[in-house]
């Protein structure tokens, strides 16, 4: 029995919560001096402490501990004055000591919030916590149908991601969205990657899993005011995973809940190809992970002056960024959040800098341009074109130089490899006809060469002038101002 | 001259004297080793060659007029729980068994740096869990005063490397008293310094909130020696104190207690305890006050429940220290062929790489740790160290450091505690209370029990960071005691050399 997401959302309420990983950029690891970089030759980047040798010990990086602060003031958390770190135990090839070094009761940020939008709504996300951990290995399970260790005929482990530091940021549930949660829920996602981008403390990059979120969805009858059991769903490593995934755990949960069954608390996978999740380890049979205070390192005592020296030092953040740019091109929310989805606001303040007017940066990124990315399956901001091509053409516009079809033109060559603007306007040849003399010639060869139709604009019938415009047109092969071309000829015609 | 029988002290002086060379001193260790070692089996591994050629560099150095330490050129054992590049590391266990390790602890590099002749590895109970060597998986080593009968534990085999003469300094470890307490059967010096004051990294974790490297000697100047060499603070170690090496030789030098108070510790007594090492150590205690000490009696009500709170603390770390020894990236690997998934192997390998006693110290701390039982046994645990820090502030408050005997009883037959858990802790029940304090203590020889003509202990115990006052009184009343003697206590050993 399946139910659409119409149906669940009318006699049920979803409720979701995210707990998002992120690797920290810091350039060596969270307890030891190993670089960090991507794409190393596996095993490559160890030592005997992120390879958890008997007798070594962790020493906590500073910075990945800055990073956290940081993270932690910017989603409006209070930071701990006195913290520790804890073990998660647990066995597992890829994690060396059988034991995660992370935080557990005691994290380094608690309790703050996030605004995110939505639909045109802001819905305040709330952050339960932030706290910091060390990153597994990297398990690469061969044979067996699965990809994963059981069934697997061998398994190969890379423990260069060992030890890297991962930030944990827990959001509070997020109740009272309805029909928007899955929309919320990717919007929150997108929010957070853009804040951590600005505080510099990670690039972000998904696809290469420096971010990685786990969903929690439950479902309540509508008006029960009690929440259901929730699942938590891995895997979801991309934005429009997040949304998929909050929706189908609801289409789910409702065939299940219709049909008289119970929700099981349990994890469950995400499956990028068919957008739907399945079952795995029940929470009710959970590991015990037996978390204690991690003995080897001394608590976390942040300096309340440092704290605030990192909060003092914050960069703008991107709501108040948005907010500014919002008043300062005179956008309406609607207009507003149309180029945030089209993720163009960076370009969109990257022509303006570079000379063009926020109206024509905008009409060309979210018309012209935003078109060809969508013919091209791309996002606008991947087409090869710079911020400061897109200023020269609107330039070359507003000064009577191009045509808006010389422009597109221009844009094609642009976008075709030729080179910048003025390039493609001098190769090709598509500069505005200006020279007043040989746009005289040809109007005066257009009358000549069609006297009928000269004859009626004569006569009074200045609707008549069109093939006329059209022949001069085509005679200087388009780099004529079809308005000028068409005040000459009546002029010449008819004096006026 | 029986180069054996020198003190580090004496054999510093006799090398930069240009008297011996380093390689004389070291060839006559190893010698000594080759002699007596089938009897006592203090060592796992003798490194002769590396050995020579550590002392025919230090000889070359100081030949070319380089200004050494005082411990270049002398020869030093090591538990086998430090790690050592180029030497193997088992920590008496079959798991490590073929470990290289590709890394120097601290202490190692700071005893190479030093100029110290490393003669090889010593045995100890598997992973430091003991107090007999018993639990090696290797074989016991045995007591240089009686070889029928254990030289005290973990760090059994670096005591009886240095009352058998086969090395003037030895280190190990001290998590529950596995350094005091060999010592103090052995008939020799051995300290915990104070927690945090010697580095951790390298040695292969037991219990880490506990785990204290400290120093073994003949006298308590060459204790003070070289727990100055092996002593400091280092970045590696997170729980290292960034604090100066306190003035340890020059304390031991001093050998001064006029005006020090001292407290007998009430709990530390009584039923339990060896008549021979309850008038031993009363003897001890009138000493100091003769040259002296003003001594009086101090009450520490939480120490009674020291010892079961280290039994669920210790074990519940080690549960996660010792999880890392699954058969993925080093030493034993059982049941790999083929047929068996990674959890099987690990199983399999942990089932046959572990002796008994670290089993057992496994299952009760993933039990302690586990949920719905962590706060009734590990957090309360916490509780009661809370509560013994604050029975030796309290004490510190009244006294400059605090006396018991080291043990309760001198040592013990091999095999008549073994298959007895609770006996063979009861070995601990005066050196736990330093250890969960994080303080530091040492012990040192006060004489034989009349009733077996084994030695005994004295156990001095100062606040953390105050290691000089540990020297000090105890320098006294080895000074005091070698002169009733006539001689060192050792010299009336007998089970090597009848």
């Amino acid at each position: 029995m399946t139910v659409s997401y119409e149906e669940a959302l009318q006699r049920y309420e979803p409720v979701f919560g995210l707990e998002t990983h992120v690797e920290l950029g810091t350039r060596t690891k969270l307890f030891c001096g190993c670089p960090t970089a991507f794409g190393a030759e596996p095993n490559s980047q160890v030592c005997p402490v992120c390879l958890g040798l008997p007798g070594s010990l962790p020493a906590v990086n500073r910075m990945a501990v800055e990073y956290t602060i940081r993270i932690g003031l910017a989603l409006n958390c209070t930071i701990a004055r006195w913290c520790r770190f804890a073990r998660k135990n647990y066995f597992y090839p890829d994690m060396p000591k059988n034991f995660q070094i992370s935080q557990y009761d005691e994290p380094l940020c608690t309790d703050g919030w996030l605004d995110v939008v939505a639909g045109g709504t802001t819905v305040r996300v709330g952050i339960e916590r932030v706290h910091l951990e060390e990153d597994t290995g990297k398990s690469l399970h061969v044979g067996g149908a699965t990809g994963r260790i059981h069934g697997a005929e061998y398994s190969l482990i890379d423990y260069n991601r060992a030890g890297i530091p991962l930030v944990e940021i827990v959001t509070k549930p997020v109740p009272g969205t309805g029909f928007l949660a899955p929309g919320v829920a990717r919007a929150y996602v997108t929010e957070l990657r853009d804040l951590l981008r600005s505080l510099g403390v990670s690039d972000v990059r998904m696809e290469e899993g420096s971010l990685r979120c786990d969903v929690n969805t439950s479902l309540s009858a509508r008006g029960s005011g009690a929440w259901g059991t929730r699942t938590e769903t891995k895997n979801v490593n991309s934005l429009r995973s997040v949304e998929r995934a909050v929706r189908s755990e609801i289409e789910r949960q409702a065939a299940v809940l219709d049909a008289g069954g119970r929700v099981v608390q349990e994890t469950r996978h995400f499956h990028e190809d068919t957008g739907v999740t399945t079952g795995g380890r029940s929470k009710e049979e959970a590991q015990d992970y037996r978390y204690f205070p991690e003995p080897d390192l001394v608590p976390l005592a942040p300096p309340p002056e440092w704290v605030e020296k990192i909060r003092a030092a914050l960069p703008e953040l991107p709501a108040a960024r948005r907010a500014r740019l919002q008043a300062e091109w005179s956008l309406s929310d609607l207009e507003f959040e149309a180029l945030r989805n089209a993720g163009a606001v960076d370009a969109v303040e990257q022509t303006v800098r570079a000379g063009a007017s926020p109206a024509d940066a905008r009409k060309w990124w979210l018309g012209e341009l935003a078109r060809r990315a969508n013919d091209a399956g791309v996002e606008v901001v991947s087409l090869p074109i710079t911020p400061a091509d897109v200023a020269r053409v609107a330039e070359l516009v507003a000064a009577g130089t191009l045509s808006d079809r010389l422009a597109r033109e221009v844009i094609d060559g642009v976008l075709d490899g030729e080179g910048p603007p003025d390039q493609v306007v001098a190769a090709r040849g598509l500069a505005v006809l200006s020279d007043e003399g040989a746009l005289a010639a040809a109007v005066d060869e257009a009358i000549a060469a069609n006297p009928d139709a000269a004859a009626k604009v004569r006569d009074g019938k200045v609707a008549a002038a069109g093939p006329l415009v059209g022949a001069v047109m085509r005679a200087t092969r388009g780099r004529a101002d079809a308005a000028r071309v068409r005040d000459l000829i009546l002029q010449r015609l008819t004096g006026a | 001259m029986e180069l054996t029988r020198l003190t580090a002290a004496q054999l510093s002086a006799a090398l930069a004297a240009g008297e011996v060379s380093a390689a004389e001193v070291t060839r006559a260790h190893l010698d000594r080793i080759a002699a007596t070692d089938a009897k006592v089996h203090a060592f796992l591994h003798v490194a002769a060659d590396a050995a020579l050629a550590a002392a025919a560099s230090i000889d070359q150095r100081r030949a070319s007029g380089e200004r050494l330490g005082p411990l270049a050129g002398v020869p030093v054992a090591v538990k086998d729980v430090f790690t050592t590049a180029g030497m193997p590391t088992t920590c008496g266990s079959r798991i490590l068994d073929g470990w290289h390790p590709p890394y120097d602890a601290t202490v190692t590099a700071r005893l190479k740096r030093a100029g110290a002749v490393i003669l090889g590895k010593t045995n100890m109970d598997e992973f430091a869990m003991g107090s007999s060597t018993e639990n090696s998986a290797f074989g016991p080593s045995r007591n240089p005063w009686d070889l029928d009968r254990v030289p005290g534990g973990s760090s059994g085999g670096s005591a009886a490397a240095v009352a058998a003469y086969q090395a003037p300094l030895a280190v190990g470890t001290d998590t529950g008293g596995s350094i005091r307490q060999p010592a103090a059967v052995c008939g020799i010096v051995g300290t915990k310094p104070t927690y945090g004051g010697s580095s951790r990294y390298g040695v292969v974790a037991f219990a880490s909130s506990l785990d204290t490297p400290g120093p073994f000697g003949r006298t308590v100047l060459d204790a003070a020696l070289l727990h100055e060499a092996m002593s400091g603070h280092d970045p590696m170690d997170s729980t290292s104190i960034d604090a100066p090496v306190p003035p340890v030789v020059a304390a031991a030098r001093a050998a001064d207690v006029s005006g020090m108070r001292i407290g007998v510790v009430a709990e530390l007594s009584g039923e339990g305890y060896q008549p021979g090492v309850t008038s031993r150590f009363a003897e001890a205690v009138e000493l100091l006050e003769s040259l002296g000490a003003k001594v009086t009696e101090v009450s520490c009500p939480h120490f009674r429940y020291a010892l079961p709170a280290y039994y669920l603390i210790a074990p519940s770390e080690c549960s996660s220290n010792l999880a890392r020894f699954d058969a993925m990236r080093y030493g034993l690997r059982v049941g790999d062929d083929g047929t068996r998934d990674a959890e099987q192997v690990m199983a399999l390998t942990r089932e046959a790489g572990f002796g008994a006693e670290v089993k057992r110290r496994i299952i009760l701390g993933t039990y302690a740790l586990s949920s719905g039982y962590y706060d009734a046994y590990y957090g309360k645990a916490q509780q009661v160290r809370t509560l013994i820090i604050r029975d030796f502030e309290a004490a510190f408050g009244q006294v400059d450091a605090l006396v018991s005997p080291a043990t309760p009883t001198t040592a013990f037959g091999i095999g008549e505690r073994a298959d007895d858990p609770m006996a063979m802790y009861a070995a601990d029940l005066c050196t736990i209370p330093s250890d969960l304090a994080g303080n530091a203590a040492i012990s040192v020889p006060c004489g034989l029990a009349p009733e077996d003509g084994l030695p005994v202990g004295l156990q001095v115990m100062a606040p953390a960071l105050a290691d000089d006052r540990l020297y000090r009184v105890a320098a006294a009343a080895e000074a005091a005691l070698t002169e009733r003697w006539g001689q060192p206590l050792l010299r009336q050993a007998r089970g090597l050399d009848a």
